[in-house]
């Protein structure tokens, strides 16, 4: 396997990032780079902090503490807009699709197409369309662009929501537990779109808490417990066993 | 696709009543001069169901168009009988309209009240604000401008075709709507809104934005309704006017297959639900029957219509 750090330069980079919330420290001092093409597990309990850190990236709230950089540059995000508009994009564990719309339309929710008219601009349904089989087809789901989402399997939904990012040509797709409520057949799927993502050089961060699907796919895995960064490992120099035990805290740090 | 599959579910019944009303009546219903009628008192709550079908796509509801109507007609009134100003009553009925519609829309959207709760308020507001505008009494104007609106036709094929100018104006406040709807960024907006407002809050969209123009363009066409009233009677009263016209622009739109929790249904059903209303009221009295069993049938043919709708798309949408 081609080790992502010989790319160079880290897609996103934190540097001693803390969050405070009053009295409640949340986060404290974690480093963390990212590599374009890699794909890093985030793991942790529930309260480890896992989910302060993703809404810090994401551009929910500002650190209280520490730098974020994004392809070298610093960066200070108001809005989660502002993230996305540097190519961070998130998969929501709820998905945040609309069921009653069909899959082209949610993939171009908020960007779609238009065909201008004199002063009047329409819908290029048939362009959105096109664009979504080709999204679909890279990342060799066989997701219909004018099915209606409310009828899709929980794999072909995720193909959606990632289909979304591609289209936005993310650079760090951040997926929020992606796989803990669907079939075993379908995480499959769902593990085959991250290699595809991995493939076209995107930036995966995968929160998790299967510990097989983190073991599957993920080059490195990370390990959060109690707002700070236990571990920082190759998924080769690691086992299930001692990511466990570093999440539970039998294991202090590794 | 399916959106027309949901529109086409209730046309076979409208066929069926005309059809059914056609032979109850000896052969009545299907002549020119009835179709004119009923086409005619289709008109206004077609116009004011389109507006509510925005509004029920996102979710919500407007209570507030039956006193919306009657306020506007009134301000139009008011203004057609200064002589300097009447040419100009048209305009201002409709933006009365809209006026109150972005009212109901910000108090939704800005302050995050239940539309049912702020469209109640204004149903009982706005019906003070319409007899205020007559000091409580009925505006009369016999010579109002544009009236041919209210009772003149569009003449298509000289003595053969012609359509009441009310039908015309409602076709295509449904043409417009439907193109809004099905054809432009903010209609694909409304529809995110009403099937997962988190998602289309996540995906950029202006959700407060989406919820004001469709309580907007609620009030606007209803203000457009009022217009349409008070250029048929040359006439107005802000107690009487419009009383219960929501509840016939909500069964028209549920009739039509739109969901009451948002995001499904399309703006045709919505023309087939208000035809269904007018037939019914028309064919009902064609027949003789008495103004009591016409509330009494009226009321089950609505609950069987929708009963049946849903037992065909079972699983496929709920309501």
């Amino acid at each position: 396997m081609v080790t992502p750090h010989a790319a160079g330069q880290p897609v996103l980079e934190l540097k001693g990032i803390g969050k405070e919330f009053g009295a409640i420290r949340a986060l404290h001092g974690v480093d963390l780079c990212i590599f374009p093409g890699e794909v890093v597990g985030l793991m942790g309990d529930n309260g480890a902090g896992k989910s302060t850190l993703v809404k810090i990236i994401a551009g929910n709230f500002p650190p209280s503490h520490g730098e974020i950089r994004f392809d070298g540059q610093a960066v200070h995000f108001a809005r989660p807009i502002d993230a996305r508009a540097v190519g961070i994009e998130v998969v929501y564990q709820d998905l945040a699709l609309a069921d009653n719309l069909t899959a082209a339309a949610n993939v171009f929710l908020g960007r779609e197409l238009k065909r201008k008219f004199g002063p009047l601009a329409f819908l290029d349904h048939k362009a959105m369309a096109a664009r979504a089989l080709e999204l679909f087809g890279e990342l060799r789901s066989e997701t219909r662009p004018h099915d209606l989402v409310k009828q899709m399997s929980g794999g072909q939904r995720q193909a959606v929501a990632i289909a979304r990012t591609r289209l936005s040509n993310a650079k760090l797709v951040m997926m929020d537990e992606p796989t803990a409520a669907i079939s075993v057949r379908q995480v499959e799927q769902v593990l085959g779109l991250i290699h595809r993502l991995k493939e076209q050089g995107v930036a995966v961060m995968l929160i998790s808490h299967r510990m097989p699907d983190v073991f599957a796919v993920c080059d490195r895995v990370v390990v959060m417990r109690r707002g700070e960064k236990r571990a920082d490992k190759e998924i080769g120099d690691t086992s299930p066993e001692e990511v466990t035990s570093l999440i539970t805290g039998a294991k202090e740090a590794a | 696709m399916v959106l027309l599959v949901r529109a086409a579910g209730m046309l076979p019944v409208l066929l069926l009543l005309c059809l059914g009303f056609h032979f109850l009546s000896d052969g009545r219903f299907f002549s020119g001069q009835n179709l004119g009628i009923v086409l005619q008192q289709a008109a206004v709550n077609t116009v004011l169901a389109a507006g509510m079908t925005f509004v029920i796509l996102t979710g919500g509801i407007d209570l507030s168009v039956g006193s919306i109507l009657a306020a506007s007609a009134m301000a139009g009134l008011a203004i057609s009988t200064i002589p300097d100003l009447a040419a100009f009553w048209l305009l201002v009925s409709v933006l009365t309209g809209l006026g109150f519609g972005v009212i109901n829309g910000a108090l939704i959207a800005l302050l995050r009240l239940p539309p049912f709760i702020v469209t109640l308020g204004s149903l009982t507001a706005v019906r003070g604000f319409a007899r205020l505008l007559g000091t409580d009494t009925t505006i009369f104007n016999p010579s109002i401008p544009y009236a041919f609106i209210g009772n003149g036709s569009l003449t298509l094929i000289p003595g053969v075709v012609s359509i009441p100018w009310l039908s015309v104006i409602a076709l295509l406040v449904i043409l417009v709507s439907w193109l809004v709807l099905r054809r432009t960024v903010l209609g694909v907006h409304i529809y995110a809104v009403g099937g997962n407002e988190s998602a289309a809050r996540l995906a950029g969209i202006k959700v407060w934005a989406v919820l004001i123009f469709v309580y907007g363009v609620s009030g606007l066409l209803a203000g457009l309704g009022g217009a349409m009233q008070a250029a048929r009677l040359y006439a107005a009263n802000g107690l009487q006017l419009g009383q219960s016209y929501e509840l016939d622009a909500i069964t028209a739109v549920i009739l039509g297959g739109t969901s009451f929790v948002g995001g499904i249904g399309s703006i045709w059903g919505t023309l087939v639900g208000a035809l269904i209303i007018a037939v019914l009221s028309n064919g009902l009295i064609l027949i003789g029957v008495s103004d009591i069993w016409q509330y009494v049938i009226k009321g089950l043919v609505i609950i069987g219509a929708v009963a049946l709708d849903r037992y065909r798309l079972q699983g496929s949408a709920r309501t």
